[in-house]
C-alpha cells in the first residue's frame, strides 16, 4: 500500500519540479530582455552626452555620424575645469547641497522620531500632513515663496533674493517632508520593545534616538540622503527664480544660462558641463551603496 | 532586591479596562509567575510595574516606595522581552553593558559584571558576537545576562520563552530557574503556559479578564483550586467536568452524572458537601489521573462504570482515552496495558476522594 502510494508520488512530483524550472527559466529570461533594454534607453542619453564632450565645435556641427569620435579632444574639460565660473558654480552648488543635507537630516530625524515613537495626540494626522506637503509642486510654491522673500527682505534689510544661500532655506521645503516620510517608516520598523529595553536601561528619549534608533535606522538614513543630495543637487526651477547673478548661481542654472547664448547652443561644453555635475551624486550613491546593507536589524528580535 | 506590592491597580484604555483593582504582594526573592489566556491583563500588569504602561488608579510599590509616577529607568528594574529585544548594532558584551555605562560605571567594573554574567549564562564565547550570529537560545540568554549585569531589584520576564522550540524551552525553563537559584532577585514572570507557571513559580497568580482568579503554590492551585476557571487552566489535559445533581438514596448522598450512573460519595465529601441543595445544578470536577481502569481490588471512594471509548491516544508512559458521558467529552488516563481501543467498550474507574464539586452558574469550587 505504502510502496504504492511512493510510486505514484514520484514521477508527479518530477513533472512539477521540470515545470516549475522551466517557468523559473522563461520568467529570467523575460526579467534580462527588460533589463537590457531600459539599459540600453537609459544609458544611451549619458553615452552621447560622453561622445559629444570628446569632439570640438566644428566636428559636432559636420556632416558626419554623431555616434563616432573622429578627432578626440579634452579641450572641453579643460576649458570648463579652468573657467573660474564653472567652478564657482560647482562650489555653489556643492555648499547648498552639503547644507542642506545637513539641515534636512537635523530636522527629519528628531521629527520623524517624534512622530513614530513619543505618541503624542494628533500625531498620526501630522505624520499624514508631513506627506501631504511633499505632494505640492514647486511650481506652485515659488511664486508665494518669492513674494514672502521679498516681504521679509524689505522688513528686515537683510539681502535674500539673488544669494546663493537663501536656497538653504528653500530646499529643506521639499526635503524635510520626504526624508522625515521615509525615517517615519524606517523608525516605525523597529520593534517597540528594543526602546522600551533601552528605556529600562537606562537611556533618555535622545539617547535612545542617538544611541539605538541611529545607528539601527542607518540604511534609511543613508536613503534619506541620498535623497536630500539629490533634489538639492539637481533642484533648477527655485535656483532659477532667485539667484540671477552669475556668481550666485548653482550648476545646472549655471551651465544653462551661460553655455546658451542666444540661439547659439555651445553642445560640447554644456554635455561637459552636464557630465561633470552628475559625477558628484554617483560618487555618493557608489559610496554610500556599500553602507546600504539591508537587513540591519536582523538578530533584534525573533529572525 | 526588595518585595513589589500592587494596590486596587487599574488599567483602562479608553473604555475598555484591561486590568481590574489587582492586589498583589510579592516578598523578597519570590518568583512569581502570572498566568493566562491572552487578554487576561498579565502583561499590562507586567509593564504597569516596569513603569511601560501608565496605571490609571491604584498603587505600585517596589521595596515600599511608591513608584506610580517613577520612570522606568528610576525604577531599579530589568526586563527580558518575549522577542530579546537586544540592539542588533552591539555585540553581546555592549548589549549586556549598555544600562551600566549609561550610568557611567567604572569600566573596570562594567568588564567584571558582564564576564560573571556571561560564565554564569555560559556564553563567555559569544561575548564579542552580534546578535544576529546567535540561535535564538542563545539570544535568550544574553537579554538575560543583560538584565543580570544590572543587579536590579526586581527581574520583570514577558514571556520570555514563546520564540523558542519545545526543546529548547525546557531546557531555557531550567536555566532560568538555576540563575534565580543563584541571584535570589525577586522575579515577575509572565507566560500563557501553564506548565511553565507550575514549573518555575514559587506561587502562582492566574489571572482572566483583568482580575486575579487564584493566589497560590502550583501545589495549591492543582488541587485546591477555588474557580472553574483555574481547575480547568491548570493541569494538562484539563480537568473534565460533568453536570450531575445531588441526591439522597437510602440515607446515603449521592452525585447523579446521567440517568444510569449515580455513585455513593465517600463520607469525607458527603460531610462537606451534605448541606447543600439537592436541586441545584453543579459540576463534577475530576483530572484525567483520576479516572483510570478499574481494578479487581478498589479503595473506598473508587466506583467504576462501563462506558465506549471514543478515541485513544497512546502516550508512551499513559494513555489518554476520551469517551462522552451525555454529550459531556470526558478525558481518562489509563495504563498502556489496559487494553484501551479505539471504539472499544471499557470499565473505568472514578476516584472521588479526589472529585471537586462546583456550582454550574457562579463556576465557584463548593
Amino acid at each position: 500500500m505504502s510502496t504504492l502510494a511512493i510510486d505514484k508520488a514520484g514521477p508527479t512530483r518530477k513533472v512539477k519540479l521540470r515545470s516549475m524550472s522551466r517557468d523559473r527559466t522563461w520568467a529570467l529570461r523575460w526579467s534580462y530582455f527588460f533589463l537590457v533594454l531600459f539599459a540600453i534607453f537609459f544609458l544611451i542619453p549619458p553615452i552621447y552626452m560622453l561622445i559629444t564632450s570628446l569632439k570640438s565645435s566644428a566636428e559636432i556641427s559636420a556632416a558626419t555620424n554623431p555616434w563616432w569620435v573622429f578627432h578626440p579632444t579634452l579641450s572641453n574639460y579643460v576649458e570648463l575645469l579652468t573657467s573660474n565660473q564653472f567652478l564657482r558654480f560647482f562650489w555653489n552648488s556643492s555648499m547648498i547641497s552639503i547644507v542642506v543635507v545637513i539641515v534636512t537630516m537635523l530636522i527629519s530625524i528628531p521629527a520623524a522620531f517624534a512622530l513614530a515613537r513619543m505618541k503624542f495626540w494628533g500625531s498620526a494626522t501630522l505624520a499624514t500632513g508631513v506627506f501631504l506637503t511633499y505632494l505640492i509642486p514647486d511650481s506652485l510654491l515659488f511664486i508665494p515663496l518669492f513674494k514672502m522673500l521679498a516681504v521679509v527682505q524689505d522688513i528686515t534689510g537683510i539681502t535674500l533674493l539673488n544669494r546663493w544661500y537663501v536656497l538653504v532655506f528653500i530646499y529643506p521645503t521639499l526635503t524635510v517632508p520626504f526624508c522625515t516620510w521615509i525615517m517615519i517608516g524606517y523608525f516605525a520598523s523597529i520593534p517597540k520593545e528594543l526602546d522600551e529595553a533601552a528605556l529600562i536601561d537606562g537611556a533618555s528619549w535622545l539617547q535612545t534616538l542617538t544611541r539605538i534608533f541611529i545607528p539601527v535606522a542607518l540604511p534609511g538614513l543613508i536613503a534619506a540622503t541620498i535623497f536630500a543630495f539629490t533634489v538639492s543637487w539637481a533642484q533648477f526651477l527655485y535656483p532659477l527664480v532667485f539667484t540671477t547673478s552669475i556668481d550666485q548661481l548653482v550648476l545646472p542654472v549655471g551651465i544653462t544660462t551661460t553655455l546658451i547664448k542666444g540661439d547659439v547652443f555651445n553642445w560640447g561644453q554644456i554635455m561637459t558641463g552636464a557630465l561633470l555635475g552628475a559625477a558628484p551624486p554617483l560618487v555618493i550613491y557608489a559610496f554610500l551603496m556599500d553602507y546600504y546593507i539591508a537587513g540591519l536589524t536582523a538578530g533584534a528580535t525573533k529572525g | 532586591m526588595a518585595e513589589v506590592a500592587l494596590r486596587k491597580v487599574i488599567k483602562r484604555y479608553d473604555d475598555v479596562e484591561a486590568v481590574r483593582g489587582i492586589d498583589l504582594d510579592i516578598s523578597d526573592h519570590e518568583f512569581i509567575v502570572l498566568v493566562g489566556p491572552s487578554g487576561c491583563g498579565k502583561s499590562t500588569t507586567l509593564r504597569m510595574i516596569a513603569g511601560l504602561e501608565d496605571i490609571t488608579d491604584g498603587d505600585i510599590m517596589i521595596g515600599g516606595d511608591v513608584v506610580n509616577d517613577v520612570p522606568p529607568k528610576d525604577r531599579d528594574i530589568a526586563m527580558v522581552f518575549q522577542n530579546y529585544a537586544l540592539y542588533p548594532h552591539m555585540t553581546v558584551a555592549e548589549n549586556m553593558s549598555f544600562g551600566l555605562r549609561l550610568k557611567h560605571y567604572p569600566k573596570a567594573e562594567i568588564k567584571a559584571r558582564v564576564t560573571e554574567a556571561a560564565r554564569l549564562l555560559d556564553i563567555t564565547d559569544l561575548i564579542d558576537r552580534k546578535p544576529k550570529q546567535l540561535s535564538g537560545g542563545q539570544r535568550q540568554r544574553v537579554a538575560m545576562g543583560r538584565a543580570i549585569v544590572r543587579n536590579p531589584k526586581v527581574f520583570l520576564f514577558d514571556e520570555p520563552l514563546s520564540n523558542l522550540d519545545a526543546k529548547l524551552r525546557v531546557q531555557m525553563r531550567i536555566e532560568i530557574k538555576k540563575v534565580h537559584q543563584k541571584v535570589r532577585t525577586t522575579t515577575v514572570y509572565v507566560t500563557h503556559d501553564q506548565v511553565e507557571a507550575m514549573t518555575l513559580a514559587d506561587r502562582v497568580v492566574v489571572m482572566n479578564k483583568g482580575r486575579i482568579e487564584q493566589i497560590g503554590t502550583p501545589n495549591e492551585l492543582y488541587h485546591k483550586p477555588a474557580t472553574r476557571f483555574v481547575a480547568g487552566f491548570i493541569g494538562s489535559p484539563a480537568m473534565n467536568f460533568i453536570p450531575c445533581r445531588l441526591e439522597d438514596v437510602g440515607g446515603k448522598l449521592n452525585v447523579r452524572l446521567t440517568d444510569r450512573i449515580s455513585f455513593p460519595l465517600p463520607p469525607a465529601r458527603a460531610a462537606r458537601y451534605g448541606a447543600l441543595p439537592r436541586t441545584e445544578n453543579l459540576l463534577l470536577g475530576i483530572r484525567p489521573e483520576h479516572l483510570t481502569e478499574s481494578h479487581a481490588h478498589l479503595e473506598p471512594g473508587v466506583e467504576t462504570f462501563d462506558t465506549v471509548l471514543d478515541v485513544t491516544e497512546p502516550m508512551g508512559m499513559e494513555t489518554l482515552v476520551y469517551f462522552g458521558l451525555e454529550g459531556t467529552p470526558i478525558c481518562g488516563r489509563v495504563d498502556p496495558n489496559a487494553g484501551a481501543k479505539d471504539g472499544a467498550p471499557m470499565r473505568l474507574a472514578m476516584d472521588l476522594n479526589n472529585m471537586h464539586l462546583l456550582n454550574e452558574t457562579t463556576g465557584a469550587v463548593l
